[in-house]
């Protein structure tokens, strides 16, 4: 039986083996790994390329206490990203689970239409969610729009969720029983995080210091953004950093969000701020590559 | 000669494929006219298979005009120069020179070649994607192989890339990726390679269960093209799940786990459900425990919102829809609140029906609704009763949404219907005043439904409420609603357009008294007695109106002896009575009435009172419905 660990090697290693540059998480909050440059600017432009990487994925809404068998604050994604999507693209991916030791021959699999979308990112595709035996275990997505930009080229985006396919492999009713190695549970690597995550997302997180936050962040990139367009060196041009002060903007909306400090009617407003942020970046960067 | 054409397609979303087979039927009997044609597909093909198609297109025979016979021998030979010919070829038609020309029909195959890609291409889909690049082919999923032959023969095309041949694709796991296949072979080598072509033997399978099942249709169509080798299994959950509501656990198994849900035979959920698996067997049990773990996370989840929203009551949680919103011109869900309560004391409802309008839209703000928005209204309605609220205004709160389609019931309690009604009312209204009205296709905020529902509670509880005045004098919104009662009676209650043309002609208010008078048109409308009637009063009615004059008192001494009198004495006598009865004596009457007297006199006198004894008439006797919108058959 493999480890949590184990699961995340084999995979690493089955994409690496056809062409996938194997990334380490990116070093910031982000609600996806759809979020990380490496998906959402990389998929942008005529460039093929291919990489996969687990990003740690912070859902200030899901957090549970640690209580919820199911339901965590950070949970692992397994991001791979196809550009452009192979022809085979779907046995690859079968591939994959084989190659995690899933005898596809003895399980149910079913490919459910689950057409992907972000609002605060501006992008879409179309796909379904991989259902094993009744278990979602991977979003697939064709990525048609990014950043509010039409893609030259069609990526197919992999998302696997790491701790619900290991619980299936494992057989546990609780990702918190997962062996993240012999001897030691997932429970026992991040209890603590769930738990103290919860309880500042929901209860202690001071809501007038994160508008502030979020405003400082949402100026700075607006600063950033408003300079690119006249800037004489495009190339040298920090779009890269530009996009961190979005991706800060966006952790704090989810956390204001959880915080229950974001009314429905101010939603909209909210995230079309980080929208025309996102789309700032997307559309400087189609410019500063070409 | 047969064709085959098989378009293999990474996994088409289930709901699509009905109307992307029925399109294809059309498309191809069209195109081959007087062929059979058979549509077919699973998850991943749409076949289409023709027989007896013919081997050329028919000949192509037009008929050129030339000069006419005696013409200037230079124009004639220049005629036939043009189409390459001596003037000896020409024919003669009607004393001119003619050209027949003719082109021989293409060969199906080359026809088939050209035209194939543009027939896949127009096959409409809700949704489509590019893959191949930008501004590329587009459908609905990529595209990975297709079979075209006719006979023998591959017909040869290119589409987004892929060229047509002979080599299908079995199912992802038990079947070969590829192997040839002949139009007499096809159905049989899927089956070898476990693709079952034919939906109907994949609903069979799914079927054919030891278990009685509840066998949801919908379900059942979206399994049969969900899969391409599908096998039942039966599951079992712990009977302690059982303490949640019904509606929860059939909901997750429906519509998030796509199970059938068993029940007892008194109608009480069963601990069990059906799945259909995408595979041929399950020996070892593997996708029967992983399913019965799947649901048992799920059932969890729902014990977990259920118990964590009891943490705060229903009435508690009023003020917090104020951060609701209910639409952006239209306020939030508090000011809806408060607005439907209302509205629920001005239609006569009592304080039960008052307290579950306060409390209807409570459950907005549970994390059960936020996980099964499909069950609002229900949950708030159970959460009511748990939390010891009184039954009335449980069952009002757990049926406001009711009746969500034309084929669900009506709410099952008074104060149900009364706020099922409020709350469509005051959306109708609200919608209306703020300029979002459907048009078209177009009704984000389900207006119709909403509109058609009160028609319907209003009728089948008889609720004699003055429908118009509710709708608070907006000329758009009574005249929406008019359309919605013509539907309603038309299409729904199967009554004949022109009786309900009849019937709302003298007014559609009270749509439960509308209701009677269509019940008694309708079974007076096969006597003998009533088109004649019915003809007669449109012809009173075309001659009142041209006749252009103002009613009077009918004078007895300008009556002439007579069928005039008679007429006159006979309606008398009836007045008052029912139509039903009335009929039978006015008819001969006035039919004798039109054969034997002149309406337009040459003595104003008695043409005035003529032309009112037809109008009091007409105004007399059609209370129930105004019999000239009657089509006659004669």
């Amino acid at each position: 039986m493999s480890t949590f660990q184990q699961i995340i090697f084999q995979l690493k290693n089955y994409w690496a083996e056809r062409g996938c540059i194997i990334q380490e998480p990116f070093d910031m909050e982000v609600g996806a790994g759809t979020m990380c440059p490496e998906t959402f600017l990389r998929v942008l432009g005529p460039k093929p390329y291919r990489t996969a990487y687990v990003q740690p994925s912070r859902r200030p809404a899901d957090g549970r206490y640690g209580e919820n068998p199911n339901r965590l604050y950070k949970h692992s994604q397994l991001q791979v990203i196809l550009k452009p999507a192979p022809e085979d693209v779907i046995e690859q991916y079968l591939g994959s689970l084989e190659a995690i030791g899933i005898d596809l021959r003895k399980h149910d699999l079913k490919l459910e239409e689950d057409n992907w979308e972000s609002p605060t990112l501006g992008a879409w595709g179309v796909g379904w969610q991989v259902m094993l035996d009744g278990l979602e275990i991977t979003q697939f997505t064709y990525f048609q729009q990014c950043g509010g930009i039409d893609l030259e080229v069609v990526p197919a985006e992999l998302t696997y969720g790491l701790e619900r396919l290991s619980a299936f492999l494992q057989v546990k009713d609780s990702v918190y029983d997962i062996d993240w190695v012999d001897g030691v549970t997932y429970g026992d690597v991040r209890f603590r995080d769930e738990l103290q995550y919860s309880v500042y997302n929901f209860e202690m997180a001071d809501v007038e210091t994160l508008w502030k936050l979020f405003g400082l962040h949402e100026k700075e990139a607006q600063r950033l953004l408003s300079l690119f367009p006249k800037s004489a060196e495009k190339e040298r041009f920090p779009l890269l950093p530009t996009y961190d002060h979005v991706l800060k903007c966006s952790h704090l909306f989810n956390t204001l969000d959880a915080r229950g400090a974001i009314s429905v009617t101010e939603r909209v407003g909210v995230i079309r701020r980080v929208r025309e942020l996102a789309v700032g970046v997307a559309g400087a960067w189609v410019d500063q590559s070409a | 000669m047969n064709f085959l054409l098989e378009i293999g397609v990474e996994e088409i979303p289930d709901w699509m494929i009905p109307g992307a087979l029925a399109d294809l039927k059309k498309r191809f009997e069209v195109l081959f006219t007087g062929a059979v044609t058979k549509v077919d597909a699973t998850a991943r093909r749409l076949t289409v298979r023709c027989l007896d198609v013919p081997e050329r297109q028919n000949d192509l025979v037009t008929t050129r005009q030339g000069p006419k016979v005696g013409s200037n021998p230079a124009a004639v030979s220049g005629f036939a120069k043009k189409w390459g010919l001596q003037p000896g070829d020409l024919h003669i038609s009607d004393d001119r020179y003619v050209y027949i020309e003719k082109v021989q029909g293409l060969e199906t195959k080359s026809m088939l070649a050209e035209t194939l890609p543009d027939q896949i291409a127009s096959i409409p889909w809700p949704k489509t994607m590019y893959w191949t690049a930008k501004s590329g082919f587009r459908f609905i999923r990529p595209i990975r192989w297709v079979v075209a032959l006719l006979g023998d023969e591959v017909v040869p095309f290119e589409i987004a890339g892929v060229r047509s041949g002979n080599e299908s694709s079995g199912h992802r796991r038990l079947g070969a990726a590829k192997f040839p296949v002949t139009i007499d072979n096809y159905e049989q080598k899927l089956r070898e390679n476990f693709v079952l072509l034919s939906a109907e033997e994949r609903r069979a399978r799914i079927r054919a269960v030891g278990i009685k099942y509840k066998c949801d249709t919908a379900l059942l169509e979206t399994l049969t093209y969900l899969t391409e080798w599908p096998t039942p299994i039966i599951g079992e959950f712990d009977p302690s799940y059982l303490t949640l509501p019904k509606e929860v656990l059939s909901t997750v198994m429906r519509h998030h786990q796509k199970y059938f849900s068993v029940e007892n035979d008194d109608g009480t959920l069963a601990p069990k459900f059906v799945a259909a698996m995408n595979i041929d067997s399950d020996a070892e049990g593997i996708v029967k425990r992983g399913n019965e773990r799947v649901l048992r996370a799920r059932f969890n989840d729902a014990r977990f919102f259920w118990d964590a929203d009891q943490k705060k009551k229903l009435a508690d949680r009023v003020s917090d829809l104020a951060n609701v919103t209910f639409q952006a011109k239209l306020g939030s869900y508090l000011e809806k609140t408060k607005r439907v309560m209302t509205l629920v004391e001005q239609l006569g409802g009592d304080a039960f029906a008052v307290r579950a309008a306060e409390l209807a839209k409570c459950d907005l703000t549970t994390e059960l609704v936020k996980e099964f928005t499909e069950l609002q209204g229900q949950i708030g309605g159970l959460y009511a009763r748990a939390q010891g609220e009184p039954e009335e205004v449980a069952a009002a709160i757990y049926d406001q949404y009711k009746p969500v389609s034309m084929e669900d019931s009506i709410p099952n309690t008074h104060s149900g219907r009364l706020l099922s009604l409020a709350d469509k009312l005051d959306t109708l209204i609200g919608c209306f005043s703020v300029g979002m009205i459907p048009t078209g296709s177009k009704d984000p905020f389900a207006l119709r439904r909403a509109a058609q529902g009160i028609v319907k509670i209003l009728v089948e509880s008889s609720m004699e409420l003055p429908l118009v005045s509710l709708l608070g004098g907006t000329a758009d919104l009574i005249a929406f609603f008019e359309d919605r009662v013509r539907f309603y009676f038309k299409d729904i209650r199967n009554f004949k357009y022109d009786e309900v043309n009849a019937a709302m002609a003298i007014g559609w208010g009270n749509l439960v008294d509308l209701e009677r008078r269509l019940i008694r048109i309708q079974a007076i409308r096969p006597t003998p007695d009533f088109e004649p009637i019915a003809a007669s009063f449109k012809r009173i009615k075309n001659i009142l109106r041209q006749a252009n004059f103002e009613e009077s008192e009918v004078e007895e001494q300008l009556l002439e002896p007579g069928p005039e009198r008679d007429l006159y004495e006979r309606a008398g006598s009836v007045a008052g009575q029912p139509i039903e009865q009335a009929i039978a004596v006015l008819r001969p009457r006035i039919d004798l009435f039109f054969d034997k007297v002149m309406v337009n006199s040459p003595d104003p006198a008695i043409r005035q009172n003529r032309l009112s004894l037809l109008s009091k008439l007409l105004r007399e006797f059609s209370t129930i419905a105004d019999f000239s919108e009657i089509i006659t058959s004669s």
